[in-house]
């Protein structure tokens, strides 16, 4: 099983002939995911990877009704833009990779999103992996592998990094999703999380925060509530940042007086949350976690 | 981005909002001239315009009771650092009379997705320490940003806050300005703090304005005075915002460069718990290519307190082969001033990346915790 994308995946990729776009598009298709179509306005006729490029959403939907997930590469000043096109064309999991795209342009899409329906994953994230099933996404495929644990992040990198040491641990991951590290987000760790409660492949979750935000804590909360069963094992990086300096990118910032690392830890720990210290002793956490269950 | 007070004034303005009378001072102007042709009448608030939290409790505003004393403050403001940053812009207003102080701002709140709008009776302090006192005392509401912040809803606000008559409305008129405002220019933080209220309506006797930085090409006039704003900053950050590079000072020895936020900050934190005190945060961010990743180098291993650097790259947008061209690019440029490396390279294009490193005698880590021992061993 695995959450939200599957082997019956059907991806439109809107900016395909951009660097990323069709850089990611080769990789994509090496990992076996089915991506139908590309969108790139001017550039309809064309192909990339053997993939159709159209100039609209609309166009490629019609040539491509089973198409249900997309992929956005667009630069951030009409990511909006394309993010409001693909709801419109009736696309329900927009997996967006673009960072630095404007907050309030984030709010408005994810608020229409919910109203119409779709699934919105990001901004400024490195999608969703089904191992050995699909990719939507950036990450480095041999990374993962396929199995029982749950993976969400704000952190691309660390996803990656995470995942390598559980597969390396024998720990496959059913999937894993990087939420993203902007400040508002189309999914959060709570819905996340409650995904992974539902389905049955995943055993165990695992949780890479950061500071700043209260996702990790409203998580703590669904734990304490007996909401979320299965077990979790949390790392939030920033340890060590110092205050009301903004890490990086736009999430990573402790401000009015929420999100500080230490709040978050007792959050967790007081809902017997496992929290690692540093994210290499995860995959310990997690067998353990794993042999309780 | 954040926006002078004066600056945060003329945006309300637009917005039909009164504001107390003032004037604007540069170093080296004629200030009582400035002050006489304006019309202000003393009593005034002379008020250093400086980009950090707790200016008024910092020294940075003062009240004079006649021009000689605005003149004389004025020119001693100028030579005060506040917080450690020099003004070099003073807003000189009328001092205004009133009964009580309000607190009115607006943020995005992360777990909503929506405006949030804070108002407070305890105006004047910061909002962290009402937070902390009298949690009770600070309503929230949360705004639907389609339908917009309506009048009727900052009538029930104004009415909660125990507002009634003139002061009411023009409360309403106010907050729905503010509302406005946040959402016209990108705002993340719009707050008035404090917000007087007289018997007849209110005035923003502060008005703070935080643009998000990634709308600033719909905002290119706040844009273009960029560097007139870097208050907060250290010279070593202000020159790593002219290079594109997500850094952040700190005052240990070892050169922190990583790629992610996420890891970045992870990578920081693992070296302090190796024992050793991280110089920097640096995150060089996704696709970073050869010419960024030699920028970052550089800039690392020029900094005087850096003994030795520390790269770790897990690569999935970022190719570890740019990375490690970039690497290379660097060493060769610093030649002799070049100092002690390790390098931690995984992830896309890794083959490739190691190549190109070994080729200049470097052997990058995998392991991370290896790559630290090592580290601590140089």
């Amino acid at each position: 099983m695995g959450i939200i994308v599957d082997e019956n995946t059907k991806v439109i990729v809107q900016g395909i002939t951009g660097r990323e776009g069709s850089f990611h598009t080769r990789l994509m298709l090496q990992y076996g995911t089915k991506v139908v179509a590309g969108v790139t306005p001017g550039k309809g006729g064309t192909t990339v990877e053997g993939v159709p490029v159209y100039d609209t959403m609309d166009e490629a939907v019609k040539a491509h009704p089973d198409a249900n997930t997309s992929i956005i590469f667009v630069p951030a000043k009409f990511a909006a833009d394309a993010v409001f096109e693909a709801i419109d064309a009736g696309i329900k999991t927009i997996v967006v990779i673009t960072e630095h795209i404007p907050i309030h342009d984030a709010m408005a899409f994810v608020n229409y999103a919910k109203e119409k329906g779709s699934i919105i994953i990001g901004p400024n994230c490195p999608g969703i992996i089904n191992p050995g099933k699909t990719k939507v996404g950036i990450m480095p495929a041999n990374v993962f592998t396929p199995g029982p644990v749950g993976v969400m992040s704000r952190s691309g990198t660390l996803t990656y990094e995470v995942s390598y040491f559980l597969s390396k641990a024998g720990l496959g991951q059913s999937t894993v999703i990087g939420v993203g590290g902007d400040p508002i987000t189309g999914l959060t760790f709570p819905e996340v999380a409650e995904m992974f409660e539902r389905d049955p492949q995943t055993k165990a979750i695992v949780m890479v925060g950061e500071i700043g935000g209260d996702a990790e804590e409203r998580v703590a909360k669904m734990v304490k509530e007996g909401k979320i069963r299965k077990p979790i094992v949390a790392f939030i990086a920033g340890r060590t940042a110092p205050e009301g300096k903004r890490m990086g990118h736009a999430g990573a910032i402790i401000m009015l007086g929420t999100g500080a690392y230490k709040d978050k830890v007792a959050a967790l720990e007081d809902a017997g949350v496992r929290v690692a210290i540093t994210p290499y002793e995860i995959p310990k956490l997690v067998s353990e976690a794993l042999k309780r269950a | 981005m954040k926006l002078f007070e004066y600056e945060a004034k003329e945006i309300i303005r637009k917005y039909g909002i009164e504001t107390p009378k003032g004037v604007v001072v540069r170093e080296g102007d004629d200030i009582r001239k400035a002050i006489e042709s304006s019309g202000l009448t003393p009593p005034l608030a002379v008020k250093a315009q400086v980009l950090v939290a707790g200016r008024g409790k910092a020294g940075g505003i003062k009240l004079v009771n006649n021009v000689d004393e605005a003149v004389s403050v004025s020119q001693q403001l100028f030579k005060t650092p506040i917080k450690g940053i020099k003004p070099s812009i003073l807003l000189i207003e009328q001092a205004i009379k009133h009964d009580a102080e309000l607190y009115a701002g607006i943020v995005l709140d992360r777990a909503e997705r929506k405006p949030l709008v804070l108002v407070s009776k305890y105006g004047g302090m910061d909002l962290e320490e009402v937070a902390r006192e009298h949690p009770e005392a600070i309503i929230k509401y949360y705004v639907d940003p389609y339908k917009g912040l309506r009048n009727y809803e900052a009538r029930i606000l104004g009415k909660q806050l125990g507002l009634t008559g003139k002061a009411l409305s023009s409360f309403e008129n106010f907050l729905q300005a503010l509302y406005r405002a946040f959402m016209d220019y990108d705002a993340e933080l719009a707050e008035s703090n404090p917000l007087a209220l007289l018997p007849d309506k209110v005035l923003p006797l502060d008005l703070r304005i935080i643009i998000d930085d990634n709308s600033l090409f719909r905002h290119t006039e706040y844009a273009a005075t960029e560097k007139e704003r870097l208050g907060e900053l250290s010279e070593r950050e202000i020159a790593a915002r002219e290079k594109d590079l997500a850094y952040v000072e700190l005052d240990g020895d070892v050169g922190v460069i990583g790629n992610g936020a996420g890891l970045t900050m992870t990578t920081m934190d693992l070296v302090y718990e190796f024992g050793m005190k991280p110089a920097d945060f640096l995150d060089v961010g996704g696709g970073a290519e050869a010419e960024h990743i030699r920028d970052a180098v550089e800039f690392v291993m020029s900094d005087p307190k850096v003994k030795k650097v520390f790269i770790n790259i897990f690569g999935g947008i970022t190719r570890a082969d740019e990375v490690a061209r970039g690497i290379v690019m660097a060493l060769k440029d610093l030649g002799n001033k070049a100092k002690p490396l390790v390098v931690r390279l995984t992830g896309t294009n890794e083959e490739q990346g190691r190549e190109i490193l070994k080729e200049v005698g470097i052997t990058p880590y995998s392991d991370p915790l290896e790559a630290l021992q090592a580290l601590k061993n140089l």
